[in-house]
């Protein structure tokens, strides 16, 4: 497995440091470039969050690859801010309304294959995306190495 | 980094060159609602066409400076959304229904131009 | 450890691995002094079970050879990469000749049918020795079958998903039939993977080709679910976005009544009956007119 590569988010072009980094990663997988610009385009709606409501931020990078050999760019969006109260209405669609708090994380997990939020109240917030990539050209062989 | 904003006749074109930041984004509308004022413009062009990420805040924004223009007497039209970043905002649910675009600066210069019924550099 | 190799059913010796290796060795010695015969008989029972007919007998013989020699090797040296190269090689070879699954386990199993027979032959007189010679071979008969397979299987699933996408390309033309105006006819089941390649392709053929105008023809989908149903939407809302309107047509009822239900906005979508009026009513929005049958420049130029 890679190295994590971490990215503090101080201010909102670090933001933009971090979508572009990962915007890397996923070229060097081969994502295609619409694939790259949803990750792109959901890390800035999330490390977004860090820059407007927290103080203290990172956003963490990490290539990954599953049991099948399917390898995919994980995206850690944590911050030390206020946390979310209530995450089901953070998580909420609502297209017209905007909804979601305005913290467009259900925007977000539209863009991604994996999604997940941790928070609560005074505890801060990690957001983890994933966006792999298509399946593997040359399936991983089950070696039998000996 | 501040948004070059160019006149040509009774309209302005700002052309975005890098990725922005909020603070840019911020930026820009101020940049843009002063100039609009200063020269009375009748429209403007936001050409996006490097931006390879718009994400729910630029869209806002850009937005935000359609009506405010709009209410000065200036026609907004935005250019150059890329294939993918339009796949990605209506991904997104990005709502841009009351706001003009086209295809690029040329498209969006011919559109200015029909409206405001008067020949642009450019159009036609 | 990384792999589990099957082991021996009966360990018969109480130095049961140093046993196996020297069988091994005797196993590998018969198999070199046995090479002609054995490789004859092999490429005889495959021309006999009618397996890779796609091959003449001379390219079969030269395949035969070349994996009983790599087999011989794996059983001598234990390394199998010499094995796997060869077996990848030997797939993108026969492949594109057409050789199906079950002839290339056919093969194996009938190599290891072969040289089994000419075990149970050598040692007939001693049927304990021949139980520990057989412990000895199976474990690496099976792995070298698994490797020959496997390689091939995971070979013509790559061709397979390549040819896949080829045709998905194939059957989705953005047609330009008209300065600014491109057509999109889609024919068949649409599914989320396709209707999304689908969008994307569009939207590329708008900026490359300048497009103002897109008519969508849906008259040859039959069905279509919400996933497929929002990704039209979704298409249509793109375009906009990239200055360009969409009109779609072949709407049929039974489609239109799945969008009304999904609470798709109807009244969003530019929907004309059949292609040859989408195309007029694209004409118009491009600023044609069309007076008898002739086409006159769009006012103003």
């Amino acid at each position: 497995m890679a190295d994590e590569e971490r990215i503090a988010i101080d201010s909102d072009a670090d933001v933009v440091t971090a979508r572009q980094r990962a915007r890397e990663l996923a070229a060097g997988l081969d994502l295609s470039s619409t694939d790259q610009t949803l990750l792109a385009t959901a890390i800035s709606e999330v490390a977004r969050n860090i820059t407007h409501y927290a103080t203290r931020g990172e956003v963490r990078l990490r290539v990954i690859q599953d049991r099948d050999g399917r390898m995919g760019v994980e995206v850690v969006a944590q911050d030390n801010g206020p946390g979310i109260e209530d995450l089901d209405l953070a998580m909420q669609d609502g297209y017209t309304t905007g909804g979601g708090l305005g913290l467009g994380l259900p925007g977000a997990r539209r863009l991604v294959d994996e999604f997940d939020v941790q928070s609560a109240a005074g505890e801060g917030t990690t957001v983890k995306l994933i966006k792999w990539a298509r399946a593997p050209i040359r399936p991983a062989l089950r070696s039998h190495r000996v | 980094m501040a948004v070059p904003i160019l006149k040509q006749g009774p309209v302005l074109i700002a052309s975005i060159q890098t990725a922005l930041t909020d603070t840019d984004v911020l930026q820009l509308r101020e940049d843009v609602m002063a100039q609009v004022t200063r020269h009375r413009s009748r429209g403007i062009i936001v050409d996006v066409t490097s931006l390879d990420v718009m994400d729910s805040f630029v869209s806002r924004s850009l937005r935000g400076i359609a009506h405010m223009t709009r209410l000065r007497g200036a026609e907004t039209v935005i250019v150059g959304i890329q294939p993918e970043v339009a796949f990605a905002m209506v991904q997104l649910g990005m709502q841009f229904e009351d706001v003009q675009t086209a295809l690029d600066l040329e498209e969006g210069l011919a559109l200015l131009s029909t409206q405001l019924k008067e020949p642009l550099a450019g159009g036609g | 450890m990384a792999d589990s190799t099957p082991e021996p059913a009966h360990p018969a010796h109480p130095d049961g691995h140093g046993d196996a290796s020297a069988l091994l060795r005797e196993l590998v010695a018969h198999l070199r002094a046995n090479r002609t015969q054995l490789r004859e008989e092999w490429a005889r029972r495959i021309g006999e079970a009618a397996l890779l007919t796609a091959l003449s007998q001379e390219e079969i013989f030269s395949e035969a050879t070349s994996v009983y020699d790599n087999y011989v090797e794996v059983l001598e040296t234990g390394s199998v990469e010499a094995l796997q190269d060869y077996a990848r090689n030997l797939s993108e070879r026969i492949i594109p000749r057409g050789v199906e699954v079950d002839e290339v386990v056919g093969i194996v199993l009938l190599l290891r049918d072969v040289l089994a027979r000419s075990l149970f032959k050598k040692y007939q007189s001693d049927f304990e020795l021949l139980n520990r010679v057989l412990d000895a071979y199976e474990p690496a008969a099976n792995r070298i079958s698994n490797i020959v397979a496997g390689n091939f299987v995971g070979e013509r699933e790559r061709v397979i998903r390549q040819q896949q996408e080829a045709i998905r390309e194939l059957s989705t033309p953005v047609l330009q039939v008209r300065e600014r105006l491109l057509i999109l006819p889609i024919i068949g089941v649409l599914d989320g993977q396709r209707a999304r390649q689908l969008t994307e392709q569009l939207l590329r053929g708008i900026r490359d080709n300048r497009a103002k105008v897109v008519v969508i023809d849906i008259t040859g989908v039959p069905t279509i679910d919400s996933t497929v149903a929002n990704h039209l939407v979704q298409t249509v809302e793109a375009s906009r976005l990239m200055g360009a309107s969409v009109i779609i047509t072949g709407l049929s009822s039974d489609i239109a009544q799945t969008l009304v239900t999904l609470g798709v906005d109807l009244s969003k979508v530019n929907a004309v009956g059949d292609l040859q009026g989408g195309i007029e009513e694209a004409e118009r929005l491009l600023g044609y007119e069309v007076t008898q049958g002739d086409y006159l420049a769009p006012e103003g130029r």
